[in-house]
Parts: structure tokens; C-alpha cells; sequence
């Protein structure tokens, strides 16, 4: 689903990520884990552009996003994005955040499928966007509301928070939080979803509450890739470990050969230190 | 005593008798006009330049967008806004070939000059707010303009609220000079009841009064919307 090829990136002078040659298949649950500096972050933001490549291809269900011709956010529509920091938004209520994209996107599908139509004709870039509304019928505004209300109380609903539907994020405790980022990206229906340190900056009780939820997402066959620190958790659910350092991936296996025989010294050292 | 009596006195024969409540209206309706609508004028352009200062400039058209913003925030905060209002009515305009009265003109020039000092303002709320905000929009998928538009930008208010009613008040004070240009200002008409009746200290007097009753609505007002806007910050 996605294929990342020879990915480089620098910050000023610093090369963070050194060549990066990794593919995700569909299904997939690979968590990168490695020492802080690693690069492991970038190389997930670089997946869905939040950081632009320097040079590579990252080429996800047959397009090269990493292309700066490529409009980015259409492909992102279809990668949702966990944060460290939740980032919810602020100056939206819980049901708001998890409504806004979709009722937004599905609004501008509307309107260039209609402008398709009167056209007769449609460029190539709303071929995809027409390909999903045209069996639909036309709904308007409020239409579109109601049914991303649906669906987001729907979400709310299986993470046990739909009487938290219409509080501000402020009121929530950081596990709550990031719950309702994950249904977020999720409110997308998403191919795949980046998760990014989606615990370390979780009190250490919550820190179950997510991972249950992440794990419940991966039993339901949700790609994912996922950078963390939770060995546990890697252990457990991940088909695939990325240990990366110093810009370049250095081993990559699945989680039990990973962990009972790492292959390369750096790896042994980490793992001795962590583990 | 008896002599402030007979200022008094005067004072309100003018003001009652020969339509000086008359002017005075007039006077107050423009100021207000001048300052709410160069106030918005200025919201709108402040928050274009904002959004232009804070895009990043990997690419040619930001930074020559930001040169020329840069630019234009220098020009207007670099002079007076009398020395702005005569350039703008006795040479810009005339040169053009656009004629336009002294209120549209003083309007103008409001909304451009605060304009630039709004952009800066606006500038800090921006930077102000969480760049995950920012990055958490882009995630979803919403472009850089949808998601300043959506979610940074109305934090970003939230933020500045107090300074951009200190801004609105001093734009109310600063119109006081739009009688350069002949518009008819508060000023213009206290000082025609003054020099009706050889009378200026109590005409003066009331017109400062109305001037703290203006600024005092203000304060008054933005707290209140301070207050509507914060829900999102308390708990529960």
C-alpha cells in the first residue's frame, strides 16, 4: 500500500533520515521503535508529507505523494494521523473535531461533482472524488451534517465517550483525548493510520486505554505503522518491528525474531538498555 | 461659578436652538463609521498579511508576497496618519482621478493603516496558537488556507481579543484628525458650537466626555466577548 524508496531528508545541515527503502503492505502493523534522534519520527511525517522529502519517492496505492505536483490533500484524506500531543482542536467541541473533515470533505466532493457534471467532462484530478459521490444521490449541507453526526456519535459510542460529545477538549483527560484523535482519523476512513508517540505523553494509567483501542483497531485489520516506545505493546500486536538509528533502518523483522534474536550490535544494546 | 453658569448656559442655547445637537449627532455617526469600518477594513487586510507572514516561504511567490508586505507594514506605520490622510486626499486620490468625500477617504485610511498594525498583532495571535493545531488540520486532509481558516485563526482572536480592543480604541481617539480632509468628525462639531457662542471650554469638555463614554462602551464590549469566547477554555 505503500512504498517508501530511497527517502531522504535534512534539517539544515543534520541528514536525518539516510535512504529509507520500506513497504507496507495492506494490513500491516509495523511499529518503528529506536533510540531518540533516530529519525523514526520524521520518517513518519515524511509518509503522509507533513515533512517534505528531499529526495525518494513515497508512493501510496499507486501514487507518488512525495511529488510536490501531487495535490497532498486528497491522499491524506485516506491517512489519518495521530499526534504525541492529541492536537485536538481547541476551539471545537469533541463531535465538532471528529466532524469537521469529513462534513468539509464531503461538501467539496459534492460541489465538483456537480461542477463535473455541468461540464460534461471531468479532469483528471476529480475523477477519484466522482467515482466516490456519483452512485450517491446529491445531499444537501445539512444532509451531510447529520450523517457525519451519525457516524461520529457512532465512533464516540464504541470508545465509551458519547456524553462527552458537545464538551470542549480542555475538559478531557489526556487518555480521553487521545481516544477521540484516534476516532478522528478514523471518522475518514482512513487506508492507514501514523501514529506517532500516540502515549508518551500520557499519564502512565491511560497509557491502557489507547493501547486497547489501537489493538482492537489492528484485530479489525487496520493498517498501521506506528512509532513508539511500548515494547509491550510492539511485542504483542506489531507484524513487523523497524528498529531504526542514526537516519537508516537498521533491522526489520517480525516482533518475535526481532526481540529473541536481534541481529545487529546496535540493536542487542538498544534493546539490553529498554527491555 | 456663576461665570461656568453662563458658559452653561450658552452651551445648551447653542446646542438646543441652532441644531448644534444636530452636528453633533452627525459628528458622533462618523466618527463611529470611520472607526468600526477601518477597523474591519484593517481586521481583513491584517489578517491577510498575517496569514502571508506565517506561511512557510520554501517557494518564490510567499516570500515575494512577504517582501512586499513587509513593505507596505513599514510604509504605514513608518508615517503619521495626518501626513497619510493629506497624501491620500490632496495627491494619491486626485492623481488617480478618484474623487471621494473626506469620510470615505479618512475610511480608507483607517482601514489601511491599522491594517498594519493589526497584521502585526494578528501576527502574534497566530504564532500564538499550537502549531499542531495546524498540523493536525493539514492531517485530515484540509488544505493550509481551510485549516488557517477553520481552526487557527478563530484561537488566534481568541488570543489578541484585549489587544484588538486596545486598537479599536485608539482608532475611535485617532479620527479626531479626519478634519484635515473636511470630514465631520466630533470635532468639527463641538468646535462649530464653540465658535458659534466665543465659547470652547464647555463645548471641549463634552466632547472628552464623550470620548471616555465611547471608550468605556468598548472596553465594556470586548470584555464581554472575551468572556462568550473563552467556554472553550474552562472546564467542564
Amino acid at each position: 500500500m505503500i512504498d517508501v524508496i530511497n527517502l531522504k531528508k535534512r534539517f539544515g545541515d543534520t541528514e536525518v533520515l539516510k535512504g529509507i527503502d520500506v513497504t507496507v503492505n495492506k494490513g500491516d502493523i509495523v511499529v518503528v521503535i529506536g533510540p531518540s534522534g533516530s529519525g523514526k519520527s520524521t520518517f513518519l511525517r515524511c509518509l503522509n508529507c507533513m515533512e517534505d522529502p528531499d529526495s525518494g519517492s513515497i508512493v501510496f496505492k499507486g501514487v507518488d505523494i512525495a511529488d510536490p505536483k501531487v495535490d497532498i490533500n486528497v491522499h491524506r484524506r485516506h491517512m489519518g494521523m495521530v499526534f504525541q500531543h492529541f492536537n485536538l482542536f481547541n476551539n471545537k467541541t469533541v463531535i465538532e473535531n471528529i466532524m469537521l473533515a469529513p462534513v468539509y470533505v464531503r461538501c467539496q466532493e459534492q460541489k465538483q461533482a456537480r461542477r463535473g457534471k455541468l461540464k460534461g467532462a471531468s479532469g483528471p484530478g476529480t475523477a477519484d472524488a466522482q467515482a466516490q459521490t456519483e452512485p450517491a444521490p446529491v445531499l444537501t449541507k445539512a444532509q451531510i451534517k447529520a450523517q457525519a453526526r451519525e457516524q461520529a456519535m457512532e465512533l464516540l459510542k464504541r470508545i465509551g465517550l458519547e456524553d462527552k460529545a458537545d464538551v470542549y477538549p480542555s475538559t478531557l483527560s489526556g487518555g480521553q483525548k487521545q481516544r477521540v484523535a484516534i476516532v478522528r482519523a478514523l471518522a475518514m476512513n482512513p487506508d492507514v493510520i501514523l501514529f506517532d508517540e500516540p502515549t508518551s505523553a500520557l499519564d502512565p494509567e491511560m497509557v491502557g486505554e489507547v493501547l486497547d483501542l489501537m489493538k482492537a483497531l489492528a484485530k479489525e485489520g487496520m493498517t498501521m505503522v506506528i512509532v513508539t516506545h511500548e515494547m509491550g505493546f510492539a511485542r504483542e500486536v506489531a507484524n513487523r518491528v523497524l528498529f531504526m538509528d542514526d537516519g537508516v533502518i537498521l533491522e526489520s523483522a517480525p516482533p518475535k525474531e526481532f526481540f529473541a534474536h536481534p541481529q545487529h550490535e546496535r540493536t542487542k544494546e538498544f534493546l539490553s538498555k529498554v527491555l | 461659578m456663576g461665570d461656568f453658569g453662563n458658559k452653561w448656559a450658552k452651551f445648551v442655547e447653542i446646542f438646543l436652538e441652532k441644531n448644534g445637537y444636530v452636528r453633533v449627532l452627525e459628528g458622533l455617526q462618523n466618527t463611529l463609521l470611520i472607526a468600526v469600518c477601518g477597523l474591519l477594513i484593517g481586521i481583513l487586510i491584517g489578517t491577510l498579511i498575517a496569514t502571508v507572514r506565517v506561511v512557510p516561504k520554501y517557494k518564490r511567490l510567499p516570500r515575494v508576497l512577504n517582501g512586499f508586505c513587509s513593505f507596505y507594514v513599514g510604509l504605514f506605520r513608518g508615517t503619521p496618519i495626518v501626513v497619510q490622510l493629506l497624501v491620500f486626499y490632496y495627491v494619491l486620490l486626485p492623481l488617480l482621478g478618484i474623487r471621494l468625500s473626506g469620510v470615505q477617504v479618512a475610511i480608507m485610511v483607517f482601514g489601511l493603516n491599522s491594517g498594519a498594525y493589526i497584521s502585526e498583532i494578528m501576527r502574534s495571535g497566530i504564532q500564538s496558537v499550537d502549531p499542531g493545531q495546524l498540523e493536525a488540520g493539514r492531517a485530515v486532509g484540509l488544505s493550509f488556507s481551510v485549516s488557517m481558516m477553520k481552526i487557527v485563526i478563530p484561537q488566534a482572536v481568541k488570543n489578541i481579543l484585549p489587544t484588538l480592543g486596545n486598537e479599536f480604541i485608539a482608532l475611535v481617539k485617532e479620527t479626531s484628525v479626519v478634519s484635515f480632509v473636511g470630514a465631520a468628525d466630533l470635532y468639527v462639531a463641538f468646535s462649530y458650537i464653540g465658535s458659534n457662542s466665543y465659547e470652547f471650554m464647555v463645548p471641549y469638555l463634552v466632547m472628552a466626555a464623550i470620548y471616555i463614554v465611547l471608550v468605556m462602551g468598548i472596553s465594556l464590549l470586548v470584555k464581554i466577548m472575551e468572556r462568550s469566547l473563552k467556554k472553550s477554555d474552562r472546564r467542564n
